[in-house]
């Protein structure tokens, strides 16, 4: 396959930044989209056509979270509930273009081309994103019952990655999505109840404080999400905080 | 002759860790806080850790190249973690886990260190649990266990085939708790590329900073290293792509020694190499076996379509060689028998090197909703990365670099042979021996990390309570400093004509064709010379682009892969010197009449801990003996 690329390159934080053009002329369909990107950069380092391409990447199997990229506008690209590095080149045709450019948010500065910071989230999850509990103090794992329906739904909340598309999808940049899988996961497990109305109330004030916008009940996030984490954990959250305030 | 002393406490094997802890010197609360600690890698075992330091009051300093330490490789651990808990009521012990690993690792462990590894593993379920991990639960709500890896007890507890990100992201918000507390500071998107020692004792670090470029010295009272295995020495593995041994390196020139570095597991279920530019080799779960059946046509380079090929013409060859536990064996024997298969040409797909992974009889008699329940993201992943459905014809699975059972020499401390360096997680050698069982790893991680490492280090750090915090304007410090500055400056400076990855391709290759699944004389020998002659190369024609004083991805490689030579050359003078085949270690020249592994304990009943001797000297041999006193030697048969 012949592909065009457009590519955001941006040499540091400060600089502006621009796109630029670059084409690969023998693309394999079986290709995975990095390792296209990786043929690309072999490329640029042997002819010395430009510096590669700075990209995140390192599981190369859709868990770790560390790939990004804005793909024809989409974050992760046309695929549904698949992350960059699990799209494979037969999702695009022969001779087409394709933009990428890196995910877009005021809490996510651009540190090089395609590389954003996404630290933001560790914040998040420093304000509350974990359960009050030392080594040694842990009970036996079975004196907490918990009807595996509840369980199930407490593990869909916690695959997220942490890859930041629910936010890069989003018009206010809200990162609403994230946090309400991580609350979630904790209230609906016997472990995460006690210190419930605590968790919502910090991790929600640090979210704002940290720039991100306000959730408008837009939906794109879920759209955009390869982990099918789903709106409904942002229903619990509302309920959650609710509740909190109330009590 | 030997400096290897592993410590082991005296007495039955049962009460060894109860006796430490009862005699460990301690750290008094207010004295935790004036000690430093640097820890080298946050994934299952360094975020275990830093969480359970912190919470102890030492100050810990954390680094990780990632940009957090979420996104470590244990994230991507999918099939389960072990622990001796006894839930299913079906005979398990620690005794029994103990026994398993002593086997599974083919006798060459050391009993001490693995039966404490099966002791603490029930109290890390509890620990994961309390921090929110969604492990898989039965409708009465109990924590629900699968049997996993060859062996006859369930005690693998799961979270679907998710269960590394699940544990990691425990350990993780265990970290993020103790950074709001101010006892962990985060050090991300750091490559950690020197260890300084003062007075002969680790004292601090030497980092790059990957976003500005800036060399960081770091000093401390300890330093632990968690920097997980080195399997990408492969190029293709299915590790995380990053993953990487410097930081073990630069402790074994330092003086650490580095054991058994020949004892790399293939894992026998990946999904084969499907184009040139591939990066990864994508694991598909080993649990896949209870339910798949493996086979490869009983024809020659049949190529017809697997479902073309009637029944009687399948060769299910591991329920052929191993009737006991058919496609339930041990990795490594799974994966020689693929090699032998493909080798002789019956091998399946374009390259002829894979085999088919069916899941047909299994469909037909539990349904598909049954397997979908069980497998679905696997088989949705394995749908993705090659576009074919296994739900309708097999999957081809081969063989590939997986996880390395050898690694920083440490005695029972988890100390290494550099007075206050420790090493766990996957980074030591300590329990597996020569080959890993399922599921194990992430319970040696926890384990480690929750509830090894407070006590031993605690017992270390007792006789640094006077020590002031060293300075990093030492000697030590600016000697080290300028050390990591000049290789770098060196690898910017070759200017040549090939990316740094097209070497780390052809190293690969050269370690997978002569030091992978099976290993002789010759092919060692000749492998030893085309290293050095790439690594020669490689000085002379590698391209790093760009300036070492902003984000550099080239130079980040560069670093890892000249690392890479070297590992890989200790990897090979390693199985040359260990002449017998012992689990994934296969040395044609030592084997059965049945084409089965040959051990040879008179002479090999030891841990090969290597010494650095300086440049291009040949490394030194020390010898630690194992001794089974509470096991008895035997083969290891699966017939
Ligand atoms: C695909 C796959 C599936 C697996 N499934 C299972 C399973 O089901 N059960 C099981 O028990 N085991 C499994 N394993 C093995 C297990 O996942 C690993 O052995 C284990 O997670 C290793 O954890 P660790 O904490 O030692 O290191 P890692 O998780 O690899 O973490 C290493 C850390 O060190 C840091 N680091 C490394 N070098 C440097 C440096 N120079 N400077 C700074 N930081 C550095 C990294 O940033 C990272 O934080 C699997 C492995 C693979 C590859
Ligand atoms: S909610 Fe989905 S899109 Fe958002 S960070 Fe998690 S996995 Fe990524
Ligand atoms: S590289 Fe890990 S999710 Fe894509």
């Amino acid at each position: 396959m012949k592909i065009k690329l457009q590519i955001w390159r941006q040499k540091s934080p400060k600089d502006k930044g621009q796109f630029k053009t670059y084409t690969l002329e023998d693309v394999s369909p079986e290709m995975s989209f990095l390792e296209m990107l990786d043929a690309l950069n072999e490329k640029l380092i042997t002819t010395g056509e430009d510096e590669p391409v700075a990209f995140e990447h390192d599981c190369r199997e859709g868990i770790c979270g560390c790939c990004s990229l804005y793909i024809n506008g989409r974050p992760h690209g046309p695929a549904e509930k698949t992350t960059t590095c699990e799209l494979h080149m037969r999702s695009f045709k022969d001779g087409s273009t394709i933009v990428i450019e890196p995910f877009r948010a005021k809490s996510f500065p651009v540190m090089r081309d395609l590389i954003v910071d996404r630290n933001a989230f560790d914040k998040i999850m420093q304000a509350g994103g974990f359960i009050n509990i030392d080594a040694g103090s842990a009970l036996d794992a079975n004196t907490h019952l918990i009807k595996k329906e509840y369980a199930d739904e407490a593990f869909n909340s916690a695959i997220c990655i942490g890859c930041g598309a629910c936010v890069a999808a989003c018009k206010n940049a809200s990162a609403m999505l994230f946090v309400s899988a991580k609350v979630s996961q904790y209230a609906l497990l016997e472990q995460g109840k006690v210190e419930g109305k605590e968790r919502v109330e910090s991790m929600v004030a640090k979210m704002d404080e940290l720039g991100f916008g306000n959730c408008t009940n837009t939906y794109a996030c879920e759209v955009e999400c390869p982990k099918g984490i789903s709106v409904e954990n942002i229903a619990r959250l509302n309920r959650e905080f609710i509740n909190a305030k109330l009590s | 002759m030997t400096k290897l002393d592993a410590k082991i406490p005296k007495g039955p094997l049962a009460e060894k860790w109860t006796t430490y802890k009862a005699n460990a010197k301690l750290v008094n609360p207010a004295n935790r806080k004036k000690l430093d600690i640097i820890l080298v890698g946050t994934g299952l075992a360094g975020g275990a850790a830093a969480s359970t330091l912190g919470e102890m009051g030492y100050n810990v300093k954390a680094f990780c190249f990632q940009d957090t330490p979420r996104r470590a490789h244990s994230v991507a651990a999918q099939g389960g973690i072990n622990a001796s808990k006894n839930y299913k009521n079906d005979g398990d012990s620690d005794y029994r886990l103990f026994y398993d690993m002593i086997k599974g690792g083919d006798y060459r462990a050391r009993e001490a260190n693995v039966y404490r590894a099966a002791e603490v593993s029930a109290n890390t379920i509890d620990q994961l649990t309390a921090q929110g991990v969604p492990f898989a639960r039965e409708y009465g709500g109990t924590l629900d266990n699968r049997s996993f890896g060859g062996v006859q007890v369930s005690r693998t507890f799961y979270a679907k085939g998710q269960t590394g990100q699940q544990c990691l992201l425990g350990a993780y918000s265990g970290m993020m708790r103790q950074v709001s507390k101010g006892t962990v500071t985060m050090y991300p998107r750091r490559d950690v590329l020197d260890i300084v020692l003062i007075d002969g004792k680790a004292r601090g670090v030497i980092s790059r900073n990957l976003v500005t470029g800036e060399i960081e010295r770091h000093s401390a009272h300890a330093v632990i290293l968690a920097t997980g295995g080195y399997g990408t020495v492969y190029y293709l593995s299915t590790l995380a792509v990053n993953s990487n041994a410097s930081a073990a390196w630069a402790a074994y020139k330092k003086g650490a020694f580095f054991a058994n570095p020949s004892f790399i597991q293939i894992h026998p279920t990946s999904i084969p190499v499907l184009n040139e530019y591939q990066a990864k080799l994508t694991l598909m779960s080993e649990s896949l076996r209870n339910d798949g059946r493996i086979w490869v046509p009983k024809k020659k380079g049949d190529k017809r379509h697997a479902n073309d090929i009637p029944e009687e013409e399948r060769d299910y060859y591991l329920e052929r060689r191993y009737p006991a536990f058919g496609n339930l064996v041990p990795r490594d024997v799974a994966s020689r028998a693929a090699k032998e298969r493909c080798d002789a040409g019956y091998g399946v797909g374009e390259t002829g090197l894979a085999v088919n992974l069916d899941f047909k009889d299994a469909i037909a008699k539990q349904g598909k909703a049954a397997i979908e329940g069980k497998y679905g993201n696997l088989f949705e992943m394995y749908e993705k990365i090659t576009g074919i459905n296994p739900y309708t014809e097999p999957m081809r699975i081969y063989p590939a670099g997986h996880y390395t059972m050898g690694g920083l020499w440490v005695d029972y401390d988890l100390q290494t042979t550099v007075p206050g360096l420790f090493a766990i997680g996957e980074a030591n050698f300590s329990d597996h021996g020569a080959n890993r069982l399922g599921a194990s790893s992430l319970m040696q991680c926890a384990g480690d990390g929750y509830f090894i490492i407070p006590y031993t280090i605690s017992n270390y750090l007792a006789d640094e309570i006077k020590t002031a915090k060293p300075s990093t304007d030492l000697p030590e410090f600016v000697e080290a400093e300028k050390a990591v500055i000049e290789k770098i400056s060196k690898l910017m400076s070759v200017k040549g004509k090939q990316s740094v990855t097209s070497f780390h391709k052809r190293l690969g290759k050269i370690l997978w064709d002569y030091s992978g699944m099976a290993r002789n004389e010759e092919g060692l020998k000749k492998a030893l010379t085309l290293i050095d002659e790439l690594k020669e190369e490689f000085w002379n024609n590698v391209n790093v682009p760009g300036s070492d004083q902003e984000l550099n991805q080239e130079l980040e490689r560069a670093g890892r892969v000249a690392d890479f030579f070297e590992i890989g050359k200790l990897i090979v003078q390693d199985g040359l010197n260990r002449k017998e085949s012992c689990g994934a270690h296969f040395r044609e020249e030592s084997q059965t009449e049945g084409g089965e592994a040959k051990r040879d304990d008179k002479n090999y009943s030891y841990v090969a801990a290597w010494e650095y001797q300086g440049g291009e000297k040949d490394p030194k041999l020390h010898k630690e003996p194992l001794k089974f006193e509470f096991v008895e030697l035997k083969e290891r048969s699966y017939k």
